[in-house]
């Protein structure tokens, strides 16, 4: 199986759950089972089986627990669940339990496809280091499940527990030892399943002890209840020898199968890397295309309209900027509601400048979050940015600035355009005085108007924000 | 002159807008497209200014700041540094100051106002763009932590209010008529502040840039 089709599969596994079953009309599309993880005990097995049959959680519960009592059968189902279905997210919700009553073929065709995507795991499970979970669902890798392994193991041996209960009904020189196993195979597994999830969500996986003492005691507890098991078929004295024994054949393998193992270990990681670099350059190639090439067959469109051409060329250098230097941007929020000045200052600017055509530079300097006065400052100062796009923007870049100083935001929009004589400006011109000067005032901050002719225009605003944060 | 810019196309554009030495006063007498060659061509030509481009193959503008170090502070003709990007990343622009540059423009400045910072920096004076101007005033932000070193860790009122004027968009000229002082009074200023960028490590600067990934 090559790994790109392992991605696929686990992609799928990752983003799957059974669409909503809102529609009626269409067929009924298979329903895959997932064990739950959120809100589960144990594996998720019982949620996971609740969402998938549109059932309470505690009904499931319930059952298996009655099953335990009948020979230990719900452990086995049990058992044989959590090691069959593949943990996935969701379970049971409200959305979900509306969904139509599962048929037997559907449901059938669902397990296998469970068995068959197990198996694609238990074969990387011998590779995957587990890392590089990059928060993206398709590059979501899993943690090789060590759990699969004790699962064979456990199996087996509560089958054959099983067997012998129904022959010989020795119940009680068996019963601890049996404990001791389900006890650590059950903390193995949950641990499994936890790393696992964890490696999902891209948590930040901590390394902390407790998931290795979690391991530690549950492989203790398997190792002291198999080792009962031979105590009590009566071999105490060839214990000794044989636990040597098979410590020997375990290093002897370990030392054979090593280094492959290690070389095989290291091509897969490599591989994986290979293709996250690969997939992360076809998105870059993905947005350059998006914007660049657009944005330049436009300009080369509009090639006779300089304004325009100026305009389109600023957008998208804008754009660019926001999707290189923002931390985790994706460069395409612009239409997303500013929370903070800076933001809504730098979106406003970025409004105006669209569609006027006219490059408006700013300068932020400190930063607050917004609240009612300050949108109405920034409603002035936008204003202000149109005044100054329009009447003086042949003068070069409009400059805007914001600062944030204790409780005072102030600022100021510059324009190099011609600029006017105030007094000469009739009393009814709606723009400056009542958008930007009243607006202010009425809100409880001040406005000045700098203007001579020849030395372009200057509105500054300062607002007392609300409260200090 | 030496122009330092790794991308010929802008080498030539900047060469066709300011190369004219009649007309503008500018000889550039060397070009270089990486940190390699600017270095040898600074050492061979020993030019009053280079034009460092920010991003350079090589390890980017600092580290030709860092390997002409010694030209920077010679005694008879020092090599002055005016950075140019595109970038207008906080951690580039405070970078190459504390580098030495003596000044930052962007790459979008006109032909006129670049060949008079060139002149600037040539005269020994710092060349404030209003985004670097910002950049400084957030990183002199006052807090109430008090300085360690009551010179270098703060800004002075007057230098604040300089700043402001500039990040405003003023020149030099604007912000000495809007202050009632004099143009040399106002570089006094902003010499001062640049002087101040480079040598203080006042701890909310180093907390500032580090923040940015700096340092």
């Amino acid at each position: 199986m090559t790994p790109a089709s392992s991605t696929a599969s686990a992609a799928h596994g990752a983003s799957g759950g059974p669409p909503p079953a809102d529609d009626p009309a269409s067929p009924p599309p298979l329903r895959k089972l997932y064990r739950s993880a959120e809100g589960r005990m144990l594996g998720g097995v019982a949620r996971g089986l609740a969402g998938h049959l549109g059932l309470p959680v505690s009904w499931v519960r319930i059952v298996f627990v009655a099953l335990v009592v009948t020979h230990g059968l719900g452990v086995l189902l049990y058992a044989g669940f959590w090691f069959v279905v593949p943990l996935g997210t969701g379970g049971v919700d409200a959305t979900r339990k509306t969904g139509p009553a599962p048929r037997p073929g559907p449901r059938l065709a669902a397990t296998g496809e469970g068995v068959t995507g197990e198996g694609d795991r238990g074969h990387r499970g011998t590779g995957g280091s587990g890392r590089g979970g990059t928060g993206k669902a398709r590059l979501r890798v899993r943690k090789p499940d060590k759990g699969q392994l004790f699962a064979v193991l456990a199996l087996l041996v509560c089958a054959g527990v099983l067997a012998e209960n129904l022959q010989f009904g020795q119940i009680n020189t068996y019963l601890w030892p049996v404990l001791l196993i389900g006890l650590g195979v059950v903390l193995v597994w949950r641990q499994a399943d936890d790393a696992r999830r964890s490696h999902w969500a891209a948590v930040s996986r901590r390394r902390g002890l407790l998931p290795i003492a979690r391991s530690a005691a549950g492989v203790v507890l398997v190792a002291a209840g198999v080792s009962g098991i031979v105590l009590v078929q009566g071999s105490a004295r060839y214990l000794g020898p044989v636990l040597q024994a098979a410590l020997a054949v375990l290093v002897g393998v370990a030392l054979l199968a090593g280094p492959y193992l290690v070389r095989m270990m290291q091509d897969l990681s490599e591989e994986r890397l290979m293709r996250i670099r690969a997939q992360e350059r076809a998105e870059v190639a993905a947005h350059v295309h998006d914007s660049v090439l657009h944005t330049l067959t436009l300009i080369q469109r509009n090639a006779d309209d300089a304004r325009e051409v100026a305009r389109l060329a600023r957008a998208q250098e804008r754009e660019l900027r926001n999707w290189l230097y923002k931390p985790q941007g994706d460069g395409k929020d612009e239409n997303e509601k500013p929370r903070t000045l800076a933001e809504a200052v730098k979106a406003t600017a970025a409004e105006v400048e669209d569609h006027h055509g006219v490059p408006i530079e700013v300068v932020c300097v400190g930063d607050c979050p917004l609240d009612e006065r300050l949108d109405a400052q920034i409603q002035a100062a936008r204003e202000a940015m149109v005044n100054a796009a329009k009447y003086g923007g042949e003068g070069g870049a409009v400059q805007v600035f914001a600062e944030v100083e204790g409780r005072t935001v102030f600022v100021s929009v510059r324009d190099r355009g011609p600029g006017f004589d105030l007094d000469s400006v009739p009393g009814d011109r709606m723009g400056v005085r009542e958008s930007v000067i009243g607006r202010m005032q009425r809100h409880g901050g001040t406005a000045r108007l700098r203007s001579s002719p020849g030395e372009g225009t200057e509105v500054e605003l300062e607002m007392e924000r609300a409260a200090q944060s | 002159m030496v122009l330092v810019d790794d991308h010929r196309m802008f080498r030539a554009g900047v060469q066709a807008e300011i190369g004219r030495t009649e007309s503008t006063g500018v000889d550039v007498v060397g070009e270089a497209g990486d940190v390699e060659q600017a270095v040898s061509v600074i050492t061979a030509t020993r030019p009053e200014v280079v034009l460092l481009d920010v991003h350079l193959p090589g390890g980017g503008g600092v580290e030709v700041l860092r390997r002409s170090a010694s030209m920077m502070s010679g005694a008879d003709s020092p090599v002055r540094f005016l950075a140019l990007s595109v970038s207008d990343a906080a951690e580039d622009v405070i970078g190459v100051i504390r580098g030495g540059a003596r000044g930052y423009v962007t790459k979008t400045i006109t032909g006129a106002d670049l060949v008079d910072a060139i002149f600037r920096v040539s005269d020994g004076d710092a060349v404030f763009s209003p985004r670097l101007a910002g950049f400084v005033l957030d990183a002199f932000a006052s807090t109430d932590a008090p300085p360690v070193d009551e010179d270098l860790d703060r800004l002075t009122q007057r230098e604040r209010e300089v700043l402001r004027l500039i990040a405003r968009g003023y020149a030099y000229k604007e912000v000495a008529k809007q202050l009632f002082i004099s143009v040399k009074t106002v570089e006094s200023h902003v010499s001062a502040v640049l002087r101040k960028l480079q040598l203080s490590n006042r701890h909310e600067l180093t907390r500032w840039a580090a923040a940015r990934r700096l340092v």
